[in-house]
């Protein structure tokens, strides 16, 4: 006697309920319990919510919950084969890029690497303090031996962030130009800002295998290339209308507009996005190592499983470092592009 | 010779504007349709000749529909029915690529706010309209240096336009609509956003550019003493439909209803009113032999009355390029500076009377 048998008694489908498939699970306890008998009392403010497994007691033909999520996994393993057949090759050059990036910084020595660093920095913000607290940093990280592992990092980072303003910046665009884009888009951004990383690296570890850089490339992609996306078509729809309806009045073409007017005045709102994304990338770093990723991350991790508090502290001191950097030497970067355009 | 020329032009704005349509014309009002559906009516029987070489002036209050009615002349707003022509063709069947090349080569336009380009110099703003067309930079940037300097902004063509005040950057925006070279310019309340010396400044630079270049200007304005300083055919809109049009100083001594009454009762009617206005022509009559002088055809009253030292009873002959074409009475002058009312009959209307809300 389950609670809800007055429901399918009086809506007549009592035959359709024992005639029907019998679920494949093993006994539940409720059931166990009934067939000896002993059946517990309970009043009204024990009703329990009509649940999958509610009903499926007092009807057999309803499934039960953890065939909804048996389900799920059967489906995803069926359609494993085909995804990995239409989804390797396409992700593949991921894989190269990582793999060239990583053998490059470990080839270049320091003595090289560095100051092209730095270069590049002074490049970015023409800002000699900047360029010094950057060398500062590398420094400090190359002291404690962990300039490997921090180049590690910063060779993942650069990699994931280009690819993720890549592929980021045109969605942003195409969302800009029609609502309807903007609508279908922006659940998907919602669910990959909010889904836990672990929670899409299961299937993830399904169809790539562990062994292959581009599992964690896709993992810290998706998860870094909300803010690009979401900047950019904020950006090109904040620019102002006077400017559009002038650039419109003057005759240009719909390139002429996005090129010479909606991109240079979206900068600000790109370049925030940009600065966003390479952060996020960091963030995703230890979990990348989790599923076989180098650099700042492994020694994340050999301290949380081993308890060494030193090394854990440490390499997470360094991403942080590391951090900083990118975000200042973004800013500054930032900054030059919005000096050329204060109103 | 007639440039532009509108004719029947409505625009409603809402979801279903066909339907709107069919009861504007039906005589519903604006207020009516407001309640019935929701709908705006924006212009009503829009009915307008614009000559060549000549500024038309669409004067109104906010929300008269005329930032509307000259955005339907480069089609950045769509009509919901009327034909526009220019130079005798179709606009509102041209197809994407010829509203192009009419918004490249036949009409610029001058914006309230400027719309300058934040990111670009002020020479590269100017060039904009060339470089639509595919010019190359460096003769889009001489060309733009050119009319630069024109518009009294020698030296500034590598600056930013933050780093300009309002004024100049109108200027450039004015630079910018002159390099297109386009016959017509199309200007939505250009000065309006400028302080009042600035303004005067620009609108004697328009003037001035005006005697050079002869363009076909249509220039949108809430400012009467603007409005009747550079008109050449002036329009007065009201809640989207066409009050009066014509000759300024026409609308000032005939208005044709209590609304132009209004509008106008405040202006200075001795600086704007002009001799030609008042005299008597000539028609084969000989020249009066008791004249006090000659007058120019346009001289304003307010220098007749200085000359005249006030006395009316003085005489003058009119001239116009050294010919003679009326006579003035200096009596007639001082009738012509009391506003005519349209009404006749109501004595009690003056200059203490309660003006009615427009």
């Amino acid at each position: 006697m389950a609670t809800y048998d007055f429901l399918f008694d009086t809506l007549g489908l009592r035959a359709w309920c024992d005639g029907g498939k019998t679920s494949t699970a093993p006994s539940s306890m409720a059931e166990l319990l009934a067939a000896t008998g002993t059946q517990k009392q309970t009043s009204l403010l024990d009703l329990p919510f009509p649940s999958l497994n509610e009903l499926n007691k007092a009807c057999k033909a309803f499934v039960q919950s953890r065939d909804v999520t048996n389900g799920v996994e059967d489906g995803f393993i069926a359609i494993k084969g085909v995804l990995r057949f239409v989804l390797d090759p396409l992700t593949q050059p991921l894989s190269w890029m990582l793999n060239g990036t990583l053998a490059a910084f470990e080839a270049i020595p320091w003595f090289l690497l560095l100051p092209a660093l730095a270069l590049l920095t002074y490049f970015a913000s023409k800002s000699i303090r900047l360029v010094g607290f950057v060398i500062i940093c590398l420094l400090l990280l190359s002291v404690v031996d962990l300039y490997g592992h921090a180049m590690q990092t910063l060779a993942i980072i650069f990699v994931c962030a280009f690819l993720c303003v890549l592929f980021g910046v045109p969605i942003g665009i195409s969302m800009s130009r029609s609502d309807r884009l903007q609508g279908a888009i922006t659940p998907i951004l919602d669910m990959l800002q909010t889904l836990p990383p672990f929670v899409y690296l299961i299937p993830l570890i399904f169809l790539f295998s562990v062994t292959e850089p581009k599992l964690y490339g896709i993992a810290i992609i998706l998860y870094a290339i909300v803010p690009v996306i979401r900047l950019t078509n904020l950006g090109i729809r904040l620019v102002d209308k006077d400017v559009i309806e002038a650039a419109e009045s003057f005759g240009m073409t719909d390139r002429q507009k996005l090129f010479g007017v909606q991109i240079p005045l979206a900068l600000p709102n790109i370049m925030a996005g940009v600065n966003q994304t390479i952060m996020m990338s960091l963030a995703m770093v230890v979990i990348a190592s989790l599923v076989s990723a180098p650099g700042l991350g492994v020694l994340v991790l050999r301290g949380i499983r081993n308890l060494e508090l030193g090394v854990g502290l440490l390499s997470g001191l360094g991403i942080v470092l590391l951090a900083i950097m990118l975000d200042r030497v973004t800013k500054a970067a930032l900054n030059r592009v919005n000096a050329a355009q204060k109103r | 010779m007639i440039q532009i020329s509108i004719r029947k032009l409505y625009k409603i704005f809402g979801a279903d504007p066909q339907s709107a349509l069919r009861h504007i014309m039906d005589g519903m009002s604006k207020a009516d349709l407001l309640k019935l559906n929701g709908h705006v009516l924006g212009l009503r029987d829009i009915n307008i000749d614009m000559r060549e070489g000549e500024i038309t002036v669409i004067m109104g209050l906010s929300g008269s529909g005329k930032s509307t009615l000259i955005r339907h002349l480069n089609r950045l707003i769509e009509p919901t029915s009327g034909e526009i022509h220019v130079d005798g063709e179709d606009v509102l069947a041209y197809d994407e690529s010829r509203l192009r090349d009419l918004r490249r080569q036949v009409m610029s336009m001058v914006f309230q706010k400027f719309a300058l380009l934040p990111h670009r110099t002020v020479a590269e703003n100017a060039g904009t309209t060339l470089e639509v067309r595919g010019v190359t930079k460096r003769e889009y940037l001489a060309e733009a240096d050119r009319w630069l300097n024109r518009v009294g902004l020698h030296g500034y063509a590598n600056h930013y336009p933050h780093q300009l005040s309002g004024g100049m950057q109108q200027r450039v925006g004015i630079a910018r609509a002159l390099t297109s070279n386009s016959p017509i310019m199309l200007m939505d309340e250009a000065f309006s956003a400028l302080d009042p010396l600035i303004r005067t400044d620009m609108q004697d630079l328009l003037l001035e550019l005006q005697t050079e270049l002869h363009k076909t200007i249509v220039f949108i304005t809430h400012d009467l003493d603007e409005a009747l300083k550079l008109a050449d055919h002036l329009v007065i809109l009201k809640d989207g439909g066409i009050v009066q049009q014509g000759d300024p100083q026409n609308i000032l001594l005939n208005p044709g209803d209590r609304y132009i009454e209004d509008f106008v009762s405040d202006i200075n009617r001795a600086r704007v009113l002009r001799v030609r206005s008042i005299m008597v022509p000539l028609d084969g009559r000989s020249l009066p032999t008791d004249a006090d002088g000659k007058a120019d055809h346009d001289d304003t009253l307010e220098s007749m009355i200085a000359r005249s030292g006030g006395d009316t009873s003085h005489r003058y002959i009119v001239m116009k390029d050294n010919a003679p074409v009326g006579t003035l009475d200096m009596k007639d002058l001082v009738k012509a500076l009391v506003p005519r009312m349209a009404s006749a009959g109501e004595d009690s209307r003056g200059a203490g009377s309660v003006r009615k809300e427009l």
